[in-house]
């Protein structure tokens, strides 16, 4: 009764085809870009936005970018932070060795950097699919673990084998406050994700999606497989680099390459599917969701009396065991039960 | 019977197709040819190849020996890509549709080739791309009329009944403007109605648009209500070919293949 | 040159523990066509489930004979396994029945992640120590043909005889049993062997306690050698080159893969690591891995790989 969708006719296909067709869909969202541009930044505490809110963020801009290639268009892929790793020392190297780099730029081009090797190692994916492209991802992993850790110009020459960044600065804004960096990353994220669902609802990709489901019958209505395997590669490293520019920069201000090892690849991994393949929401759910629980589990850690070492066990276990569910309840993630939740709605009170 | 098109030159013309996988022989020696606007049927017990001859056609199997010449260009084997672009489209047996997507999205996955906008254009959406998903919608709707699918068109395929995935499964064929339709088993696993919905819009098609449709069919009485001309294979081989008529009263194929009205 | 052999030995060595683990992936792979991304974490979980039980078991039953404890101790261990086996079956595997090979990739990837959580949980997650006897010192080999001779651990040596044995046996197992067969029609296709009247359940318990038993054997092996710690769960990783190498479906080709990449990654250390910053180890095998991918997917041995419309 709440959500009723009656007498919301759509007299154009332009209007039929907005990503808010339903009016109360419409004043959500503007209701929450409202209060997390507004309210959020006026009453949260600086610990908020250091351990929850920025990495939110973030995170699940990179959720995003992984949900394009593994959700949408079905190529599986465990190197996702590999490509962090690209995008935050590729924009740490045009930073550092360009005088008077601006910030954006860099962090694009980190981005663009993510997308040359991403379509390189794209390239199996042509090849071969499942489980054999889990293991060349991997390779990717493994590989930009080592030339970020031994190859010493990656990391401009650094005795420590970390690097740095400060100051940073946008059109002579600085990003040094928890508010500032928080409205930084949450920028970002309104505009990759607008682009994101543009992408996701255009011809390309219904091509990812026909890829995802049958390639031979794609192939038969003449969509191009490099092409669309390529192109999800592409704009998925891309997205996926700046997100790892971002957190290099913004959230780390110092990292080494362990920041984006395997472990956080499997993480996003995770946000993926917890949150719902090929949803663009999707991802923000599995990110809120992954962000959370370990922070959840310390507090009542603290409240019950187990050790942090327990709770990280903890988070392991009901991490694995929520995959598992997952995907043998509901495999489209929070956001189908998300939008089953909705459904429900529109008959409340009136169950049947 | 559907005769008051007027049939035109050959525009497929198959030759001495072909066909082995491993030790198994799909496919020997197959030549038959398609004349513009007609409807002919490729009918045969099951197992003779005649799904193989479609694949063969599309692009999906390259057949060892042969070839297949379309309007005048001659290939020894084709690619998929390139055959959609020259104008042929088919159906699947089994229903190849994209469980995954609405009806919508499905069909106008079959506009793809025409669709233009580059990557940079449909992240913006605003202007061209917009423009673009427009007017290719308002193309797909008229198929989707059509095919009376309309309350489905937000549905994803997976959930409907299989008669409705097999109309999806024709309007997205049709969603690419074909000059050639090869269906496959259009109507396996439909009962009486829905048979009978199915030859009317194949008709329809081939009425409307001067389409020109092969068609693999096991039911009888509508190959030989609605064809023009028959091939009949069995075994990987070409038993016979001419009208329905002469096909019915082919010895080889009363003895390969009974035809029999379901 | 006694050097190299030395590298050479070493190489064969190390991969001969990588085998034991792939060993686990082929079979579960072979019986059930499930890309098992939990093996790693079976071995960790066996062998601190074997660790712990050594301590545990002596001490309770007040037993003196360090034998019988550790015999005990495997005992308990492979109870423990059978039973992760059979939670497996009953909460993933058979709700899972017939869905794409990523679905239960996924699936795996999530039993990896809560046996490591769990595993730590209730046996602890410091280092421990297993001592099943094996000879530690090392052994020096050819000693007349070059002089001090070669260097061989006498402990890798038991443990390359030992997975020479249970490769025999697997291979042996598959070939010549009817639940051999059985699980490999399995693998061909789960709804197919269900219509003809297999118990898909009991052949995916037994293939996955068969596997338990082999990630014990590994865990043993390797946690006498290294300790029993949780990197032993990313060593384990390593193992999934092995099984690209020599194929999803093929034990000796775990076994020949696994040597492969052993050696391959000393000498590749030694002779190219040094010339470009060292440390290559950690991606030699999966970049070896992905090269096979674009040549021969099948691996050496595995079965070719055909697609049908």
């Amino acid at each position: 009764m709440l959500y009723r969708e009656n007498g919301q006719f759509k007299t154009s296909y332009r209007a039929d085809q907005q990503v808010f067709p339903i009016a109360q869909d419409r004043i959500a969202i503007g209701l929450l870009l409202a209060f997390a541009i507004v309210v959020v930044p006026a009453v949260a505490p600086e610990y908020l936005f250091r351990a929850i809110l920025i990495p939110f963020l973030i995170l699940s801009l990179a959720a995003l970018g992984l949900n394009i290639l593994v959700g949408y268009c079905g190529q599986i892929s465990l190197g996702t932070g590999a490509f962090m790793a690209v995008g935050a020392y590729a924009a740490y190297n045009f930073q550092a060795r360009i005088e008077g780099m601006p910030l954006l730029a860099s962090l694009l081009l980190g981005g663009v950097c993510a997308t040359a090797v991403g379509v390189l190692f794209g390239i199996p994916s042509l090849r071969i699919k499942g489980l054999y492209l889990a293991v060349a991802t991997l390779a990717a992993q493994f590989f930009t673990d080592w030339a970020f850790l031994r190859i010493k110009w990656f990391t401009n020459d650094s005795a420590s084998g970390s690097v740095t960044v400060a100051g940073l600065k946008v059109l002579g804004q600085p990003i040094e406050t928890p508010v500032q960096k928080y409205l930084f990353c949450l920028g970002f994220l309104i505009v990759f994700a607008a682009l994101a669902k543009n992408l996701v609802r255009g011809h390309i990709g219904r091509e990812w999606m026909a890829i995802r489901d049958m390639d031979v019958a794609a192939a038969v209505i003449g969509i191009r497989p490099v092409y669309a395997k390529l192109t999800a590669f592409a704009v998925s490293s891309f997205i996926v680099g700046v997100a790892g520019a971002l957190w290099g920069f913004v959230h780390l201000g110092s990292w080494e390459p362990a920041a984006f090892s395997i472990d956080r690849s499997f993480q996003l991994l995770f946000m993926v599917i917890i949150g719902g393949l090929g949803s663009i929401m999707g991802s923000f759910f599995g990110a809120a969701f992954i962000v959370m629980l370990p922070i959840a589990l310390d507090l009542l850690g603290v409240t019950v009396g187990f050790d942090t070492a327990l709770a990280s066990h903890l988070t392991f276990m009901i991490f694995g065991a929520l995959i598992v569910f997952f995907l043998i309840v509901e495999p489209h993630g929070l956001a189908r039960l998300w939008s089953i939740g909705k459904e429900k709605l529109r008959l409340w009170p009136f169950p049947h | 019977m559907a005769n008051s098109r007027k049939i035109g030159e050959v525009v497929l013309d198959v030759k001495n197709i072909s066909l082995r996988f491993g030790g198994v022989k799909a496919l020997t020696d197959i030549s038959f040819d398609v004349r513009e606007h007609e409807v002919r049927a490729i009918i045969g017990p099951n197992g003779a190849g005649k799904s193989s001859m479609l694949n063969c056609i599309n692009g999906v199997y390259a057949p060892q020996e042969g070839s297949i010449t379309f309007r005048g260009r001659t290939f020894t084997h084709m690619n998929s890509r390139q055959v959609a672009e020259m104008g042929i489209a088919r159906t699947f047996q089994n229903l190849a549709l994209f469980k995954g997507m609405s009806v919508l999205d499905n069909i106008m996955s079959g506009r793809n080739l025409k669709m233009k906008t580059n990557l940079f254009q449909q992240a913006i959406r605003w202007g061209a791309a917009e423009r673009e998903e427009t007017q290719h919608r308002e193309f797909v709707e008229r198929i989707i009329d059509f095919l009376e699918i309309q309350a489905y068109r937000k549905t994803p395929v997976g959930r409907l009944p299989y008669g409705l995935q097999k109309r999806v499964d024709l309007g997205r064929a049709l969603a690419m403007e074909p000059q050639v339709l090869l269906l496959d088993e259009p109507m396996a696993g439909m009962n009486v109605e829905e048979k009978q919905d199915m030859s009317r819009f194949i008709l329809d098609v081939n009425d409307e648009y001067g389409t020109t449709i092969v068609l693999i069919e096991h039911d009888m009485s509508v190959v030989m209500d609605i064809s023009d001309r028959v091939v009949v294979l069995d075994y990987g081989r070409k038993i016979g070919d001419g009208t329905p008529d002469e096909v019915r009263r082919n010895p080889d194929v009363i003895s390969a293949y009974l035809g029999t009205s379901h | 040159m006694g050097f190299f052999l030395e590298t050479l030995f070493g190489g064969l060595m190390a991969g001969m523990l990588y085998s034991l683990i792939a060993l686990g992936f082929v079979l579960i792979f072979k019986a059930s066509g499930v890309f098992n991304f939990a093996q790693g974490a079976m071995v960790l979980f066996a062998a601190l489930a074997m660790a712990r039980f050594a301590e545990w078991i002596p001490k309770g039953l007040g037993i003196e004979s360090k034998i019988v404890g550790n015999l005990l101790a495997f005992a308990a261990a492979m109870l423990v396994m059978i039973a992760v086996a059979w939670l497996v079956e009953k909460l993933v595997l058979g709700k899972l029945v017939n869905q794409e090979g990523i679905t239960l990739l996924m699936a795996t990837l999530g039993i990896a992640y809560f046996l490591d959580g769990f595993g730590q949980t209730i046996f602890g997650s410091d280092i421990y120590k297993i001592d099943v006897g094996l000879p530690k010192d090392p052994m020096f080999l050819f000693e007349s043909v070059f002089p001090g001779g070669v260097l061989i651990g006498k402990e890798d040596l038991y443990a390359a005889v030992i997975a020479a044995a249970l490769v025999a046996a697997l291979s042996l197992f598959f070939q010549k049993t009817a639940t051999g067969r059985a699980l490999r029609a399995v693998a061909d296709d789960h709804q197919a062997a269900q219509s003809i009247g297999i118990p898909l359940n009991r052949i995916w318990v037994i293939v996955w306690s068969v596997a338990g038993f082999v990630a014990l054997v590994a865990g043993i092996i390797w946690g006498s050698k290294l300790g029993v710690q949780f990197s032993l769960s990313l060593v384990a990783l390593k193992a999934l080159p092995v099984v690209i190498l020599g194929g999803l479906t093929s034990v000796p080709g775990a076994i020949i893969g696994g040597l492969i990449i052993g050696v391959g990654e000393k000498l590749s250390e030694v002779y190219i690591g040094s010339k470009i910053g060292g440390g290559i180890e950690i991606w030699f095998a999966y970049v070896l891995a992905l090269l096979f991918l674009l040549v021969r997917p099948q691996g050496l041995f595995g079965e070719k790989i055909i697609d049908r419309v």
